[in-house]
C-alpha cells in the first residue's frame, strides 16, 4: 500500500471517527445541559428513560428522526432543505483543523488526532464556522415566515458584529506566537501553566470568550432563536430531522469553540502537572461546556441593539487597544 | 414565635443622563455583578444537590401529603367496634346535594332496622362541595383522600362497594377530623401575620 493510499484511508477513518464521536457528544451535551439547567433550577431533569435518564438522548433522537418531514407550502424548498445541512456540515468541517488530543501510537503508527494539519488552522476553523452562519440565514429567509425572517436578520447582525471581535481578539495572541497552525500554538505553551497565553493575553481571552457565546448562539447572545421574542427565530418552521441537524451543528460548534479556547489560551493538550495531556484538554473543554451551561442558567438575554452596542462601541475598541499594546510590546 | 425581620430594599434611581448610565455601568462592572449572579446560581445548584433543597416530587413514586380538608372521592365509613355501617339511611345527603348526584335505596329489614342496599354518587355531576359530608349526622359519608381517579367509567369509583370501607381494612380506617380541621403541621407551614408580635 502506497503512502498516499494509506494517508487517504487514515484521513477517512479519522473523519468518520470525528463525525461519530462528536454527533454522540452533541447528543450527550443535550442531556448534560438539561441536567445541569435542571439542577440550577432545583429540578431533577430527565430521570425516567434509562438509568438517571441517560437514554433520554436516544429517545430524543428516535423521536426527532421518525417525525414527519414538513416543508412549508410557500417556502423556497431547495434552500429550505439545504440550510440545516450547511449548519451541520460546516460545524464538522471546522473540526478538520482542530487537534483534539496529543499524538498517540496505535498498531505501530503514530496517529495525530487531526484530520488536516493545515498551516492556517485557526483561520480555517474561524472561516468555516463563519460560513456556518449561512445555515440560519438561508433557513430563516427561505421558510416564508416572519419570525424566520427576523431570525435571519438577527443572524446577520450577530455575524457582522462578532466575527470582528473574534478575529481581533485572536490576532494579539497569534502575533505573539507567530503561527496560525493550532499544533504550533499548542506547542508554544509546552512549559506548564505559566506558559499559558491567558496570562499574557487576559483581555484577548475574555473577548474571545464573549465572542464565542455569540458565535455558538449561547444564552446572553442567543438572539437567533430567542423564544420569547421571535418564537424560534430561524428554526420556527423546522421540525424533526432538519431541526435536529441545526441542533447537532450548534452543539458541535460549542465543542469546537471550547477546544479552540482551550488550545489557544489554556495550554491545549500539554501535560498539566501530573495530568496527561489528553485528559487535561478534556477537562478544560468540559469546564468550558459547564461554563456555557452555567451562564445559560444565570444571565438574561440582551437585545439586538445592546448586542451591537456592546460589540462595536465597547469590545472592538478594547480589542484594538489590546492589539496596539501587544504590537508595541513586541516591537520594543 | 421568632421575631420577623423586615428589610428595606434600596432601589437605585434610574439614570437620567448618558453619563449617569455610564457611571452605573462602570460601578456594576467594578462590583462584578455578573459573577455574583453566577455564584448565586451555583449556590442554588449546590444546595439542591447536596442540602436536599430539590423541589421535584417524583410523582407516581412520591406523593405530597394532602390536607384533611381536601375534598376528593367520597368514602362511606363503618363503626370500628361493631363493624356495622354508619349510614342510617336518613337521606339528608340526598336532599342537600345541590347537583342532585346522590342516589340511595333504603328499606326496613327483618330486624326493623333501616338498611341502605344501594348508594351511589354520579361523579360526572358531583361538584365536590362537601355538603353531603357536612350534613351527615353520623359522620358516615366523608370525603376521602383518593384524588387519582383512573377507570374505564366514571361510575366505577362511586358504587357503594367502592366507597364503603372493606371489612378487612377496618383497622386502617381513619376518623374524619371534621370540616375546618387544619393540616397536621399547620403551624410550621404558615407564616404568622405581623399581629403575632
Amino acid at each position: 500500500m502506497s503512502d498516499s493510499t494509506f494517508l487517504i484511508i487514515e484521513t477517512l477513518i479519522k473523519a468518520a471517527v470525528i463525525v461519530a464521536v462528536f454527533s454522540a457528544l452533541a447528543g450527550f451535551a443535550t442531556y448534560i445541559e438539561r441536567k445541569v439547567l435542571a439542577f440550577m433550577q432545583r429540578r431533577l431533569g430527565p430521570t425516567i428513560v434509562g438509568p438517571k435518564g441517560l437514554l433520554q438522548v436516544a429517545a430524543d433522537g428516535i423521536k426527532l428522526f421518525t417525525k414527519e418531514d414538513i416543508v412549508p407550502q410557500n417556502a423556497n424548498k431547495f434552500v429550505f432543505k439545504i440550510a440545516p445541512v450547511i449548519t451541520a456540515a460546516t460545524a464538522f468541517i471546522a473540526m478538520a483543523a482542530v487537534p483534539f488530543l496529543p499524538a498517540f501510537e496505535l498498531f505501530g503508527h503514530t496517529i495525530n488526532p487531526i484530520v488536516a494539519d493545515v498551516n492556517v488552522g485557526i483561520l480555517f476553523v474561524l472561516g468555516v464556522m463563519a460560513v456556518g452562519m449561512y445555515g440560519p440565514l438561508l433557513g430563516g429567509m427561505s421558510q416564508n415566515n416572519k419570525w424566520g425572517l427576523l431570525g435571519a436578520a438577527r443572524t446577520v447582525i450577530q455575524f457582522l458584529s462578532f466575527e470582528v471581535i473574534t478575529g481581533l481578539s485572536l490576532l494579539a495572541p497569534l502575533m505573539i506566537m507567530g503561527s496560525l497552525s493550532l499544533i504550533d500554538i499548542n506547542n508554544y505553551q509546552t512549559g506548564g501553566v505559566s506558559d499559558w497565553i491567558v496570562w499574557s493575553q487576559p483581555v484577548a481571552f475574555v473577548l474571545f470568550l464573549i465572542a464565542a457565546f455569540a458565535e455558538t448562539n449561547r444564552t446572553p447572545f442567543d438572539l437567533l432563536e430567542h423564544e420569547a421574542e421571535v418564537i424560534a427565530g430561524y428554526a420556527t418552521e423546522y421540525s424533526g430531522m432538519r431541526w435536529g441537524m441545526f441542533f447537532i451543528g450548534e452543539y458541535a460548534n460549542l465543542f469546537t469553540v471550547s477546544f479552540l479556547a482551550s488550545i489557544v489560551f489554556l495550554g491545549g493538550y500539554n501535560d498539566l502537572w501530573f495530568i496527561p495531556g489528553a485528559i487535561a484538554i478534556i477537562l478544560k473543554v468540559a469546564a468550558f461546556i459547564f461554563f456555557f451551561l452555567w451562564t445559560r442558567a444565570t444571565w438574561p438575554h440582551v437585545r439586538p441593539d445592546q448586542l451591537m452596542w456592546l460589540c462595536w462601541k465597547v469590545l472592538m475598541p478594547i480589542a484594538i487597544i489590546n492589539l496596539l499594546i501587544t504590537g508595541i510590546v513586541i516591537l520594543v | 414565635m421568632a421575631k420577623q425581620e423586615f428589610k428595606t430594599i434600596h432601589i437605585e434611581e434610574y439614570p437620567k443622563t448618558n453619563w449617569e448610565a455610564f457611571v452605573r455601568f462602570m460601578k456594576r462592572m467594578a462590583r462584578f455583578e455578573l459573577f455574583k449572579g453566577l455564584g448565586i446560581v451555583y449556590g442554588v445548584m449546590h444546595r439542591a444537590l447536596f442540602k436536599g433543597e430539590m423541589h421535584t416530587v417524583e410523582y407516581p413514586e412520591e406523593k405530597l401529603p394532602i390536607g384533611p380538608r381536601y375534598r376528593a372521592v367520597h368514602k362511606l365509613l363503618r363503626f370500628m367496634e361493631s363493624e356495622a355501617e354508619r349510614c342510617i339511611g336518613c337521606g339528608l345527603c340526598e336532599k342537600i346535594c345541590i347537583s342532585n348526584c346522590i342516589r340511595m335505596d333504603t328499606h326496613i329489614d327483618e330486624q326493623s332496622r333501616k338498611v341502605v342496599p344501594e348508594y351511589s354518587i354520579n361523579l360526572g355531576r358531583c361538584i365536590f362541595c362537601g355538603y353531603c359530608a357536612e350534613v351527615c349526622p353520623e359522620l358516615a359519608i366523608v370525603h376521602g383522600q383518593r384524588y387519582e381517579n383512573t377507570s374505564e367509567q366514571r361510575a366505577h369509583f362511586v358504587l357503594k362497594d367502592d366507597m364503603l370501607t372493606p371489612l378487612d381494612r377496618l383497622k386502617s380506617q381513619e376518623e374524619f377530623p371534621g370540616f375546618g380541621a387544619v393540616t397536621p403541621h399547620a403551624d410550621e407551614l404558615i407564616k404568622k401575620t405581623p399581629l403575632a408580635y
